[in-house]
């Protein structure tokens, strides 16, 4: 391969991922605090298809990536809702939305299937973009994709560096402490959740307006929430990592398509299954790690002990649980 | 509560369906009037379009077997406190099996045999890709949720890639699926319609068997101990990470006897979509009927009903049919909503 490939390549990496690495941020924010948002797929899809239609009927792409940023946002509200404050399953919530967004994207979506709407171009940053290789690759996107570069370390600084973030790591972590400690821990939770569906939204608009541009029965997102959902698992729970996952998903996706050169009689779609073994052997990996009679093991072995410090991370201890304060 | 204020039973449950029935239809109505379509008309053509006549009827029937046999394999795991939604992906490995079976047999002489063994077949699929997921959490400390939805994703892949490639059909692969069986090979049916009279009993026995395993067995009360408590359980004696794996391949054997009736009852070959979402319908079907027995075949039948009767909406009304998973999604909503609000689980 030679360096301009490369770079073309790593560019491509850049902007596919983009949306993958908004989804990606939200939901770990949402589950930073203990709320597993399991409706991603489908509102990823609700939220492609309002931003594509808004942006069709008003000709304007800032109200359309508003729109389905306030879709995926509602969307995380109501997990909130029903879970935080109706004391309901967060999965079973979020499992019948995701179900019922997808066919709510599809019904509402029906009239502006396969036509041509408005779509985020490129907008390149003068001066750096001349740079000799970063230029390419990082400073010639679209706004979603510097968006999506941006809130990694902002994500980042805000979970480990702020009073708020150590809070909220607090209340997914263990929730009765944290409300013993006099921490508002329904306001906190409901609150990041619709913030984590917010950037979910705006993952879904960014498909339809960006990256897969357009509206229709299959849009070529689906599914993507699902993997979004492993790829958080993927990445411990942690920002920057599964910002790296995402990346990494995009890697395989655009190799997939190199990969079928190769194996002509494998399908596409195949290659795209890759995140879920990957997510399942981590977990495993994770869970055997912290087993007394592997540590030893694994601390004669300093091989075996890097690895296991770029795949540890473990979830939230209070992940999936409602907690009601009385 | 605020809503609810007496507390005799009957009555109290009364209202309660009439303010779920009511969220229902509001809400589906405002979807409709969103996309610009009446509302009457719709519901009109749902209901006829299910249950119009004996050959939609058939064709409701068609859908409720596999769906009520999912729903049968989910009461296992439900009531040891599993939430199985890899049941998609078992669905797809129990056909997946099936169909192996079913290629094998091509040659035999006693289509019956092979038919019979074809439903085994689905079923041991099932059952092992339920299984996995039930050691990956029990060993492998893999949540029963992340676990089952990567094998459901697994399970697809391995569809894909079987049509595609070792399975195609002679000349060109495409997402239609595998080649047609001969005839000899398709579930009997009943006179001229498309409905398996083997398909209902199946899954007429597979309803008595939940029952009566649930209800009347030591089976059934270990499981249910150890879903509201596992802790006392596991003091009771009882070792939940076996239960576990118990209910998974019960709950498994159930979604692959779903998906051989669908290779062999339905559409007669593997298609990518084999499944037909029955798995994860069966997850709302059973969440309604209340993680019980008696009430899951009369939701799944209504389920049916609107999965069949959206069919010829795109035709009729030019309205995508998936408006039967938003008005399914509506109840399911509404009621998590109604139960919330009365502050206990439904």
């Amino acid at each position: 391969m030679t360096d301009l490939d490369l770079t073309v390549l790593l560019a491509s990496i850049v902007a596919g991922a983009a949306p993958i690495v908004l989804a990606v941020l939200g939901e770990t924010i949402s589950e930073k605090g203990g709320v597993i948002n399991l409706s991603l797929d489908g509102s990823i899809l609700l939220s492609a298809m309002v931003a594509f239609a808004i942006a069709y009927q008003s000709h304007n792409l800032f109200l359309g990536f508003a729109g389905g940023a306030l879709v995926g946002a509602v969307m995380a509200g109501l997990v909130g809702f029903f879970s935080i404050f109706l004391g309901q399953s967060q999965v079973a919530v979020g499992f019948v939305l995701t179900l019922t967004a997808r066919d709510l994207a599809y019904f509402l979506g029906n009239p502006y299937s396969r036509l041509y709407g408005p779509q985020a171009g490129m907008n390149p940053i003068p001066w750096l973009q001349d740079l000799p290789v970063l230029g390419p690759i990082f400073f010639h996107q679209s706004l979603p994709a510097y968006l999506s570069m941006l809130l990694i370390p902002l994500a980042w600084w805000y979970l480990y560096k702020t009073p708020m973030g150590l809070r909220l790591r607090a209340i997914g972590e263990h929730p009765e402490a944290a409300y013993a400690r006099g921490t508002n821990t329904r306001a906190i939770q409901f609150w990041h959740t619709v913030v984590g569906g917010l950037l979910v939204g705006l993952a879904g608009a960014t498909f339809s307006l960006c990256t897969k541009t357009g509206w229709g029965r299959p849009q070529g997102a689906e599914g993507t929430g699902w993997i979004a959902l492993a790829i958080v698992i993927f990445g411990g729970w942690h920002p920057v990592k599964t910002a790296l996952g995402a990346y990494l998903f995009a890697f395989l996706q655009i190799m997939g398509i190199h990969f079928q050169g190769w194996w002509p009689s494998v399908p596409a779609q195949v290659f795209q299954v890759a995140p879920f073994p990957l997510m399942i052997f981590t977990l495993i990996v994770m869970h055997l790690a912290q087993q007394s009679s592997a540590r030893t093991s694994i601390r004669g072995s300093p091989w075996l002990r890097g690895f296991l410090r770029v795949l540890s991370g473990s979830a939230p201890a209070g992940l999936g649980r409602s907690f009601r304060p009385e | 509560m605020l809503l609810f204020p007496e507390n005799s039973l009957p009555k109290e449950l009364l209202i309660r369906g009439l303010f779920i029935t009511g969220g229902v239809l509001c809400l589906t109505s405002l979807v409709l009037l969103v996309a610009g379509a009446p509302p009457w008309p719709a519901f009109y053509h749902l209901f006829v379009g299910a249950l119009g006549s004996w050959s939609k009827l058939a064709q409701v029937l068609t859908v409720w077997i596999p769906l009520t046999l999912c729903a049968c394999g989910l009461l296992y795991s439900f009531r040891v406190g599993l939430w199985n939604i890899g049941v998609e992906g078992q669905v797809v490995a129990g056909a997946i099996v099936s169909t192996s079976v079913l290629r094998f047999g091509l040659e035999s002489g006693s289509p019956f045999f092979v038919i019979v063994l074809a439903f085994a077949g689905g079923m041991l699929g099932g059952s092992v890709w339920a299984i996995l997921a039930g050691f990956l959490k029990t060993k492998g400390g893999v949540n029963e949720i992340f676990g089952g939805l990567g094998l459901n994703f697994v399970a697809q892949g391995i569809t894909l890639w079987l049509i595609f490639g070792p399975w195609k059909r002679p000349g060109v692969a495409s997402m239609s699926g595998t080649e047609l069986f001969p005839e000899s090979l398709w579930l009997p049916t009943f006179l001229s319609s498309r409905l398996s009279p083997a398909g209902l009993v199946l899954a007429v026995l597979a309803l008595m068997a939940a029952t009566w395993v649930l209800n009347r067995t030591r089976l059934g009360l270990a499981l249910k101990g150890i879903g509201s408590n596992p802790k006392a359980a596991y003091l009771h004696g009882l070792n939940p990470n076996i239960y576990f794996i118990f209910a998974m391949g019960l709950a498994g054997g159930c979604a692959g006897l779903a998906g051989a009736f669908q290779v062999t009852g339905v559409y007669h070959r593997l298609i990518p979509v084999i499944s037909s979402n029955y798995g994860y319908l069966a997850l709302l079907v059973v969440m309604l009927a209340n993680y019980r027995v008696w009430g899951s075949p009369w939701i799944a039948f209504f389920f049916a009903c609107l999965n069949v009767g959206s069919i010829q909406l795109p035709i009729v009304l030019k309205l995508d049919s998936s408006l039967s998973g938003i008005i399914q999604g509506a109840l399911v909503l509404t009621t998590l909503l109604v139960y919330g609000l009365r502050n206990d689980r439904p």
